[in-house]
């Protein structure tokens, strides 16, 4: 299969602030990629750099084989959607959206149009007058009716309630199936798109923490709960990220699969095990203070 | 009401389990024709790729077959096959837990049999 992004030890560094540190990974055509990691990991460094919008400070980046600065056969390729994209104020919807028919190659008028009616936009209405979940809609209506070979978006649903959100999933489910590309999506509602996703990049404090397939992921770490001298015996030896004593209890969070031998030996010593959830596993990975950690899978 | 995908194990698992599920209460029939993995992903909500992966799951088990140019079917004999194979499951998951669970609380297996008995009326 061949790739859309291939990113090499890729660095931004500001003054003494290192955003992005020695990033290293790639984006496979046509999969659904979900960028996921805490506001000021990185994440939007990164896709401003892929998107030739801010040049690295050292490393390699190629998209869609060449590198994107003032490349206009890639960038035709790319379609971004940024949190709080502006507008011109005094454009209508429907002078928006005829820009944006000018850019993507692959614009299909009449599917931003059903969108249009799907989220309940005022095509005539001006940008200047719209609600702040209404400008989101744009934006996805925009990144949808592209289907541009790479689509961003980065956290596109600012002030969008839960039925947009919802609708936003099912049309892009339903767009990519009949049209695959490659999607990147980056968020913090990661409960909601986890199903979506094929994926998963997470970065922390500039690093790329996680690089897997996001069905590895789930089930990938358990909650162990019982005696605290039976959890201690029963996690030695493994992976630990997480400990929460309660009286003379002991909850634990185990990375990596258990075996069948594992399981008996829990049932054994009465401990109850219970799955964590992919945003759970991330907030675990990604919530505490130290800066180097390692995880492997 | 079909319980939908949760997120703790992986999900062509358990879209795996679905497909079976409804193979062994009639809900698909042997022989008949399986929803297509981008009907799947839009019901469920989930990732074409991912639902791809469960059906694929069941034909490399010998449960489902494809048809080129039509899609998926259900094998004939797929329905005993599955039986056979949720006993199996049901004596480690079940069958297993409860003699461990009574033990610990002290019950023979006379009282369990009444147990049993009692649980059947």
């Amino acid at each position: 299969m061949s790739n859309v992004v291939e990113v090499n030890q890729l660095t931004k560094a500001y003054g003494s602030v290192t955003a992005v540190d020695k990033v290293t990974f790639s984006i496979e055509e046509n999969k659904i990629y979900g960028l996921l990691g805490r506001n000021g990991a990185g994440k939007t460094t990164i896709m401003h750099m892929i998107t030739a919008q801010l040049f690295q400070t050292s490393g390699e980046l190629k998209v869609f084989g060449e590198a994107p600065y003032e490349n206009k056969h890639v960038l035709s390729k790319i379609c971004f959607i940024k949190e709080s994209q502006k507008y011109p104020n005094a454009f209508t919807i429907k002078n928006v959206l005829d820009v944006a028919a000018t850019l993507f190659p692959n614009w299909d008028q009449q599917y931003a149009e059903s969108l249009m009616e799907d989220f309940r936009l005022p095509s005539n209405r001006r940008i200047k007058r719209l609600s702040r979940g209404m400008l989101s809609s744009v934006g996805i209506i925009i990144g949808l009716a592209s289907r541009a070979p790479l689509t961003i978006f980065d956290e596109p649903y600012l002030g969008l309630d839960a039925v947009a959100r919802s609708l936003f999933y099912d049309r892009l489910i339903e767009d990519y199936a009949e049209h695959p590309r490659t999607i990147v999506l980056s968020t913090h509602l990661i409960d909601e798109v986890n199903k979506i996703l094929e994926h998963v990049l997470v970065i922390d404090n500039g690093k790329l923490l996680i690089n897997e397939d996001a069905d590895v992921l789930r089930g990938s770490a358990m909650t162990v709960t019982g005696l605290a001298t039976k959890v201690e015996a029963f996690t030695a030896g493994k992976t630990v990220i997480d400990k929460t004593p309660l009286g003379g209890f002991h909850s634990a969070i185990v990375m990596g699969k258990l075996e069948a031998k594992d399981i008996n030996q829990a049932e054994e010593l009465e401990l109850e095990l219970s799955p964590v959830s992919l945003q759970q596993l991330i907030v675990h990975l990604t919530g505490g203070k130290s800066k180097d950690k390692v995880v492997g899978f | 009401m079909k319980s939908l995908i949760d997120d703790n194990r992986p999900i062509f698992m358990q879209i795996a389990e679905k497909i079976e599920d409804d193979i062994i209460n009639g809900g698909l029939l042997e022989e008949s024709q399986v929803p297509s993995t981008n009907q799947f992903a839009s019901f469920y909500q989930i990732n074409p790729a991912t639902a791809a992966k469960g059906v694929n799951l069941l034909v490399d088990q010998g449960i489902l077959y494809k048809k080129r140019g039509i899609g998926m079917f259900v094998v004939k004999g797929a329905r005993e096959k599955l039986m056979e194979k949720r006993k199996d499951q049901f004596f480690e998951e079940y069958v297993s837990k409860m003699i461990r669970e009574a033990k610990k609380l002290g019950i023979t297996s006379e009282e369990l049999m009444e147990m049993i008995k009692k649980g059947e009326r």
